[in-house]
């Protein structure tokens, strides 16, 4: 039985994890914080995107509970710690080949030397060792193919069914009543696609590399699955760090003014000031310059890899915290003046105590949006500063080095497509989702757009 | 006015401090003096004595922040960081890590950083806008349904996509323009165009989403009923009305970047290998160059400082009402 292993990162997604959890059982106590929630709830376009966000959250739990490496029979290198996604994708993990292969091929993408029977060597596109390996004809595969998928969306689908029952008993009731509930039908249609997804990808996945392999032989569907904790943990990370600089000043700021709100400005507009590009270069080209003079407390590739990740979203969080924590003084300026503080200050209440009662709840709106609207923004730039080289450490699983890797790779003839392709869409599935549940989540919490949005339409359009 | 503009810019001088304390903070908290000679310098001609003289040549023998070894004022004068501020007050940013006139440099390497970063500005605003203009006017219709499907799409869609889809297209299927480089003069039209068009595209959806928005909260304003009872033309209600009242966000948003244009784009100019000074600044930060280095970021603030001065004074010019005490 392996021991589990807790790096940083998954101490943090824990964490944040918990937390989202307490929310969630604080709010559904609480009609006020209900009810936006269930606005959300009622939007066919939020569900489905939920539901995605769900998933990934899911694989990134998974992918974050890691267990310690087994001893090895000694002479190799020492093994990173795997987690449990790594388990349950073994087959996708152990599958590589030794070069590019193009999506469900049988034969490798660049000719090689092969050693034929009769002793002669050949130049030729040696078959793979893993895809399609089963295959004793080479024309079998379309079959085949068609076969294993229809067999995987068959027990997809059904185990999307029973995962539905269990999970959600009260939407397969309405169902066989034919109820009315628009968004929850296309909440549980959207499980139901996903689990045939996961059934078709895990029926072919384990024969054929269905996205390809890159230029070592590793599976491109195994790196793009594992690719999700890294965005998803830069995602939300870095709102962790974000959150309290933002919250604590901000409110401070706009309650007390005076000095604290020139010192807070004066830090904000400071920061703001340095593009914040080149705050993340820098810092993210001096931790290099850490990391290589004080090599050997970095033992791990991965440890190194994680300590990076976390490196980075408390940079990015720094350089992200002051649009928030301005937009936070502005509201606490504003609710300072209102009655009820007026009347908690009247009854004595302590400067303290009316952030932490009156103003805190009341600007845990703006927090929200924020906060889910920020998620997709911090995905796509994880791309692009990996891209150039100041993002995530080079060994780690990322959308960002997927791509990086690939780019020089379009030059060729015929152009190695796969990759790039499955960390691009990936990516657009996953910040799609949530632009479009921020955007309902904002319509939902926003005050101003709650009472703009009936009048909206100008009149006779 | 005028007492307005000079408390700002006196206000100016403890941020740009702040900038510059910063900076040094970061940049000396794990590098010393002698790695960046060594970094300068090179394993080769590695002696303690070259490493001495390489330090007392580019001013960085003395202490960062504090000469204990001093009296007086001179403790915080005679130091590294005093110097060097008082000289980018000045503007005088003297001579690179490796050697280089820095402001002869700049100089150099504005041109191509302004050659992007202003079409790419104008090109985005007036798709954004006129785009944004039309959807909000025919707020309601399936047109309108699918403009924001189209522009959520957009967003959604990492700009790596656009750089290495648009350079794929443009440059390798269609040979329009080259992948990537620049010129000098007009033969620079070439290079311009592909990095021009990604860094609209790239950035189109979410100013349209944002434009629209402002637009259609001012088209539910009680004015904008009455202007229409009046009987005033569609064009009029738009553009006279809640394109002019809409204006005080959008030049928020933008007026700011204005003055930033010059130091260009760092990831677009870093994809293109356009010569600018956003290039200018990630080269001399992967070369550890902390003389250009600390000159782009003082010059970075500073442009910023004066973007939030000019939005002030464009809402002069916009809205008649604001008054600036």
């Amino acid at each position: 039985m392996p021991t589990p292993l807790l790096l940083l990162s998954d101490l943090a997604a824990w964490l944040l994890f918990l937390v989202t959890l307490a929310y969630a059982c604080t709010a559904s106590r609480r009609e006020h914080l209900r009810a936006p929630w269930r606005r959300v709830r009622q939007q066919p376009v939020a569900m489905v995107a939920a539901v995605v966000l769900l998933a990934h959250v899911g694989i990134t739990l998974l992918d974050s509970l890691h267990f310690a490496p087994q001893a090895a029979n000694g002479t190799e290198a020492e093994p990173e710690p795997l987690s449990a996604l790594d388990f349950v994708l073994t087959p996708l993990r152990t599958g590589v080949e030794t070069s590019y292969s193009a999506p469900f091929a049988l034969l490798g993408f660049d000719r090689e030397s092969v050693l034929q029977a009769d002793g002669r060597v050949v130049r030729e596109y040696p078959r793979l060792r893993y895809g399609g390996a089963h295959l004793r004809d080479p024309a079998q595969r379309g079959p085949d193919i068609l076969q294993r998928g229809a067999i995987g969306a068959g027990a997809g689908a059904l185990a999307g069914w029973f995962l539905l029952r269990l999970l959600w008993p009260a939407q397969c009731r309405l169902w066989r009543q034919r109820k009315d509930d628009p968004a929850g039908r296309a909440a549980a249609l959207t499980l139901l696609l996903l689990c045939v997804l996961a059934g078709l990808g895990g029926a072919l996945a384990t024969r054929y590399h269905v996205f390809g392999t890159d230029k070592v032989g590793m599976d491109v569907l195994y790196q793009s699955v594992k690719s999700v904790r890294t965005g998803v943990l830069i995602g939300t990370l870095t709102t962790l760090v974000t959150l309290p600089l933002a919250l604590v000043l901000g409110v401070a700021a706009g309650y007390y003014r005076g000095r604290i709100d020139d010192l807070v400005q004066y830090g904000y507009t400071t920061l703001a000031s340095i593009p914040g590009v080149l705050l993340v270069a820098a810092s993210a080209l001096l931790l290099d310059g850490v990391m290589t003079r004080h090599e050997d407390d970095f033992s791990s590739l991965i440890v190194r890899a994680d300590l990076r990740l976390l490196a980075l979203c408390v940079i990015l969080g720094i350089t992200s915290w002051t649009g928030l924590c301005r937009l936070l003084r502005a509201e606490a300026l504003k609710l300072r003046e209102s009655d009820f503080v007026r009347a908690a200050e009247a009854l004595g209440v302590r400067g303290p105590r009316i952030l932490w009662r009156h103003l805190l709840p009341n600007v845990m709106h703006i927090v929200i949006i924020a906060t889910v609207l920020d998620f997709s923004g911090l995905v796509l730039a994880e791309a692009a500063l990996t891209y150039i080289n100041i993002g995530v450490d080079p060994g780690m699983e990322s959308w960002g080095n997927m791509i990086n890797a690939a780019r020089m790779e379009l030059a060729r003839q015929p152009a190695v497509w796969w990759s790039l392709s499955a960390a691009m869409l990936w990516m657009f599935v996953l910040v799609l989702a949530a632009n479009l549940f921020a955007d309902a989540v904002r319509e939902a919490f926003d005050p101003r757009t709650r009472e703009a949005t009936p009048s909206a339409r100008p009149a006779g359009t | 006015m005028m007492g307005y503009f000079v408390r700002r810019l006196l206000y100016a001088i403890p941020i740009l401090l702040g900038v510059n304390v910063l900076t040094f903070a970061l940049f000396f908290l794990v590098n010393t003096p002698d790695d960046m000679a060594r970094m300068q310098l090179g394993e080769r001609r590695l002696t303690p004595a070259a490493i001495e003289q390489w330090k007392v040549e580019h001013g960085y023998h003395r202490p960062v922040f504090w000469n204990a070894a001093q009296t007086g004022v001179t403790q915080l004068t005679d130091t590294l960081f005093f110097d060097s501020t008082t000289r980018l007050f000045r503007f005088d940013f003297g001579k690179s890590d490796a050697g280089r006139d820095i402001n002869a440099d700049i100089a150099e390497r504005m041109g191509p950083s302004l050659a992007i970063a202003v079409p790419v500005l104008l090109v985005g605003l007036a798709c954004a806008l006129t785009w944004a203009l039309t959807i909000a006017w025919l707020a309601g219709t399936r047109l309108d349904f699918w403009s924001g499907v189209l522009c959520v799409a957009m967003m959604s869609i990492s700009g790596l996509f656009y750089i290495i889809g648009g350079q794929w297209l443009l440059a390798k299927l269609w040979h329009l323009a080259p992948i990537s480089g620049y010129a000098d003069g007009l033969a620079s039209l070439r290079f311009i165009l592909l990095p021009v068009v990604v860094s609209v595209l790239a950035s189109l959806g979410g100013s349209v989403r944002w434009y629209r928005a402002l637009f259609l909260e001012e088209l539910s304003k009680d004015y904008v009923r009455m202007a229409r009872a009046k009987g005033l033309s569609d064009a009029r209600v738009m553009f006279g009305h809640v394109f002019r009242n809409a204006l005080i966000p959008i030049l928020t948003g933008v007026v700011v970047l204005i003055p930033s244009l010059f130091l260009g784009a760092l990831i677009t100019e870093a994809f293109f290998a356009i010569p600018g000074l956003g290039s200018y600044t990630i080269e001399a930060l992967q070369a550890q160059d902390f003389a250009v280095v600390r000159a782009m970021v003082f010059l970075g603030s500073l442009l910023y400082i004066a973007g939030l001065m000019l939005t002030d004074l464009s809402y002069l010019i916009a809205d008649p009402r604001v008054r600036l005490e």
